[in-house]
């Protein structure tokens, strides 16, 4: 516990020889993490690699089996997250804990003891703490506004005005970049920095190499369980990081090739679909995607392009407009029928649409195809055909498991987007739709599924890609569409794409007029600006 | 081997401690109101009562078939409560459709009390069936279309149900000339006894129902999509199923089996019903398929059970001066701590034991409208 240097301070957080055993696994072997007082940590690891169980022991959500925690020099036994958060350590999950339907004071007071203890809220003073904390970090809430119409960006800021609010010196973020835009980001980053300014500590939980690479002073990685190695920024690079973190070199940037495009698969004229309150949310789409292109669609999520894939697939009812596959009206057809004129879908959320969790990996490989030879014979299940089937799948796309049999909430999520990956790329394909491929993935992961979705390109599908994440957009597409409030507004060449112009439009739909940009011919896309 | 007795094991011990520990709770209920009525403390009787509750359910041939007699109704109930529980259903209406398939039965049975068995008998269980479907048929068509809870709708139509009934019997169908609301008997419709006294056909083919019901759920592509349905609506949408519709059939089917249930106990024991029809079986089917855990061999053992429980409830009283409801006691407990089973499962430190119910999970998933259906 002697400091050799006076210049470095006692760390605020240490962690020593963390050791948690669970049945079969070692999730955290011995890793030693030490946070000073100030300072953006990183930690830096593949899913499964332990970050989790790692945290969940600093917010006293699991007990490790060894090893020490430190608060200030001082051991700590921490019994539950009402202990952490007594203690200063806060957390922001990467799905939020709010209650949409309660207003940002609400929520920021939720489960505050102190603040219930007179039974009536004191509406006032926590509004105006509220405001007075926002405007300390940089942002201007309103504490009345109602959580659910806040955006994610804002939303996220709720959670560290949360965590802020009880007093946490330990800030522990868990992949906060995920739903964000690449403005939204780095306006989070400067909320981060101006709290480490302010001598809180923030361990910074993420697998984006270059977002680690911005914000943090030190980096941690671990991989199986075990701290593998330890940089700073200046002295590391993303391939570096990545090595270590997956245990052997990796291709960060994905080699797309060139694409041939031949004539047009899919044709979308006009298209207007409504969302579950009846608002009209796309308004009149055009849009052509070739056989053989990725036509990436980027957009800050909620522009609609969640109903105008819904739309596609049909999964929801145009409110007009017409969707043609390879010449054949396919507007409006049952889903079902949809994926038989020989579409594809990977729906972004896979825990809720993608896969069913409680169910085996083999009836999950067969969840759109069940009803069909061989998987069907009649009205009855083939389990000899499901199974054999089942096993080549699990070998042929490497997914890890121990048996097809094993329930699909037991994998891991690259595994299990292996899953719906093996499910619909293998068969033939007119046109795919993947929806958020790799979010929640590893680096592992990622560039697996991003070598499937190319060569499915070169095999002459037409693929269809909506991310949020900007960069992969942009890594994947030939042509990149941007949508804003429902409308295209601009169409750019995926190779020569500026990402910074490509951010301003998602954000602000380029009133100024930027839809005569560069951009490559782009039949029937761009130019329909609002 | 050992991995598969574990399995087993995960699976069993909460049923298991839950029975357990109803016997323990019923123990000291049956302990503490002896020494209030005769301030005696005699904690023998406990164990007499027990004696005697075992030995009326199983301690003959007699009794057996008794016991298989009154778990006829109770598994198909069972069936009913569980198929819809698969489907991400809670149909509380099994005591409706119960009624409507006594009522089916009885106007087709009286119908062709004359006719030969072979025709009247399964026309009057089809009947049963029929009434019960339309009577699944309803909540589940307004569930699909206006997201209408089963919940709601099903505890409603039990009602009504109760009073079509009554209005039924007291009305049109009551025995020419009788002074009291009685129907007349179904004659050849009756279900044939093929055990001892009173042991009828059902004792067949419930048991083949529990059989069907495991081969649709696990063996057809139908089962498949029930089941997806219900565990997850969305996914079920995603996957180009057509969870309306699906909503629509489950319920239906469920309501058969309710009726079937029904009838069965209307054609095979009663024969003959009056207005005031009273029974539990609607809601006892709840208990049955929660504790088999919609298993088909969970709700057959769990069905049998209650069935002895019911039928040794009599001698109970009898020999060992328990009153008879000492029965409702018990079952209420094994439910009681089935739905408590985070807690027990702590208390008994059963790592890893499945969580008594995630079936009850469906009823609280689905409740308040959160599940749009589209």
């Amino acid at each position: 516990m002697t400091s050799e240097s006076p210049a470095v301070r006692a760390p605020a957080l240490e962690m020593r020889g963390i050791t948690k055993r669970y049945p079969g696994v070692v999730a955290n072997d011995s890793i030693d993490l030490d946070v000073r007082p100030g300072e953006i940590h990183a930690l830096l690891g593949e899913n499964g690699a332990g970050k989790t169980t790692l945290m969940n022991i600093l917010y006293g959500l699991a007990r490790p089996d060894g090893g020490q925690i430190l608060l200030d020099g001082a051991e700590v036994q921490l019994t539950g997250p009402t202990d952490a958060i007594k203690r200063g350590i806060s957390m922001v999950h990467q799905h939020f804990m709010l209650v949409p339907v309660l207003s940002v004071a609400e929520n920021i007071v939720l489960g505050d003891e102190t603040m219930t203890a007179a039974f009536f809220l004191d509406r006032n003073k926590t509004h105006r703490q509220i405001v007075e904390l926002g405007r300390r970090f940089g942002f201007e809430v309103d504490p009345e506004t109602k959580v659910g119409s806040l955006s994610v960006g804002w939303q996220q800021r709720v959670e560290i005005l949360k965590a802020l609010y009880r007093d946490a010196r330990i800030l522990v973020l868990d992949e906060p970049t995920a739903v964000l835009t690449p403005q939204e980001t780095e306006e989070i980053f400067e909320v981060l920095r101006r709290l480490a300014a302010e001598g809180h500590s923030i361990v910074f939980i993420s697998h984006k190499l270059y977002e680690v690479l911005e914000i943090a002073d030190r980096i941690t990685v671990i991989r199986r369980g075990k701290v593998v190695g330890q940089r700073i920024p200046s002295e590391t690079n993303e391939e570096d990081l990545a090595e270590l973190m997956v245990g052997r070199e990796v291709s960060l940037v994905v080699d797309r090739g060139e694409s041939t495009p031949a004539g047009a698969a899919l044709k979308v004229e006009g298209l207007a679909v409504k969302d579950d309150r009846g608002q009209e949310v796309v308004h009149g789409i055009d849009l052509d995607v070739r056989a053989g292109e990725i036509l990436g669609i980027a957009g800050v999520a909620g522009n609609g392009q969640d109903e105008f894939i819904e739309a596609i697939v049909g999964l929801r009812k145009p409110a007009g407009g017409r969707v043609t596959l390879d010449g054949k009206d396919i507007t409006g057809l049952a889903t079902r029928n949809v994926y038989a004129a020989g579409v594809a879908y990977v729906p972004a959320d896979r825990h809720r649409f993608g896969l069913v969790l409680s169910f085996s990996i083999a009836d999950n490989l067969v969840l759109t195809s069940y009803y069909r030879k061989p998987y069907a014979r009649g009205m009855l299940r083939n389990d000899a055909a499901i199974d054999r089937m089942a096993v080549e799948r699990v070998k042929a796309f490497d997914i890890r498991t121990p048996s097809a049999d094993a329930k699909a909430g037991t994998l891991s999520g690259g595994n299990q987007q292996k899953v719906v990956v093996a499910r619909e790329f293998d068969r033939d394909l007119r046109l795919l739709v993947v929806d958020q491929p790799t979010r929640g993935l590893d680096v592992g992961s990622i560039e697996f599924i991003h070598r499937q979705v190319i060569a499915k390109r070169d095999a002459g599908t037409a693929i269809l890609l909506v991310s949020a994440e900007l960069d992969e957009v942009l890594e994947l597409s030939d042509r990149v569409a941007v949508i804003y409030r429902g409308r295209l507004v601009a169409v750019r060449d995926g190779r020569t794409a500026d990402k910074n112009e490509i951010g301003i439009l998602m954000a602000t739909g380029g009133r100024e007029g930027v839809a005569n940009g560069e951009g490559s011919a782009a039949p029937g896309g761009g130019g329909t600006a609002a | 081997m050992r991995g598969r007795l574990r399995r087993a094991w995960r699976i069993l011990a909460l049923p298991l401690i839950s029975i357990v520990l109803s016997i323990l709770v019923g123990s000291l209920v049956i302990i503490a109101s002896e020494w209030l009525v005769t301030g005696e403390l005699k904690p023998g009787l406990a164990i007499d009562a027990f004696t005697a509750l075992v030995e009326g359910a199983v301690g003959s041939e007699r009794a057996i078939i008794n016991t298989l007699v009154s778990s006829v109704p109770l598994l198909l109930g069972g069936l009913a409560v569980g198929l819809a529980f698969k489907g991400g259903l809670f149909n509380i209406g099994v005591q409706g459709q119960f009624l409507m398939g006594v009522l089916g039965s009885v106007i087709v049975g009286v119908q062709l009390r004359e006719s030969p068995a072979v025709i009247a008998i399964p026309l009057a269980l089809a009947a049963g069936m029929l009434f019960g479907a339309v009577w699944g048929f309803i909540p589940g068509f307004l569930k699909a279309t206006s997201g209408a809870h089963e919940v709601v709708t099903t505890i409603m139509l039990n009602l009504i149900a109760l009073q079509v009934f009554a209005a039924a019997v007291n009305g049109p169908l009551t025995v020419q000339g009788s002074s009291s609301p009685i129907t007349p008997d179904v004659g050849n419709a009756a279900l044939p006894i093929i055990f001892g006294r009173n042991g009828h056909l059902g004792i067949i083919y419930a048991p083949l129902m529990a059989v069907l019901y495991g081969w649709l759920l696990f063996r057809t592509t139908r089962g498949f999509e029930i089941r997806i349905a219900g565990s997850s609506p969305d996914a079920a949408r995603y996957a180009g199923m057509k969870p309306r519709r699906l909503i629509i059939w489950t319920m239906s089917v469920s309501g058969m089996l309710g009726g079937m249930a029904g009838a069965t106990d209307l054609l095979g024991v009663s024969h003959q019903t009056a207005s005031s029809y009273a029974t539990t079986v609607g809601f006892d089917s709840i208990a049955v398929a929660l504790l088999g855990r919609t298993s088909p061999i969970g709700i057959v053992l769990s069905a049998l059970l209650f069935g002895a429980l019911r039928t040794g409830s009599a001698s109970m009283q009898i020999q060992a001066g328990v009153p008879a409801e000492l029965t409702g006691v018990l079952q209420a407990t094994i439910l009681f701590f089935l739905v408590a089973s985070p807690v027990v499962a702590r208390l008994f430190r059963l790592k890893g034991a499945r969580s008594g119910l995630e079936e009850t999970t469906t009823f609280t998933s689905t409740y308040g409208g959160e599940a749009t259906i589209r």
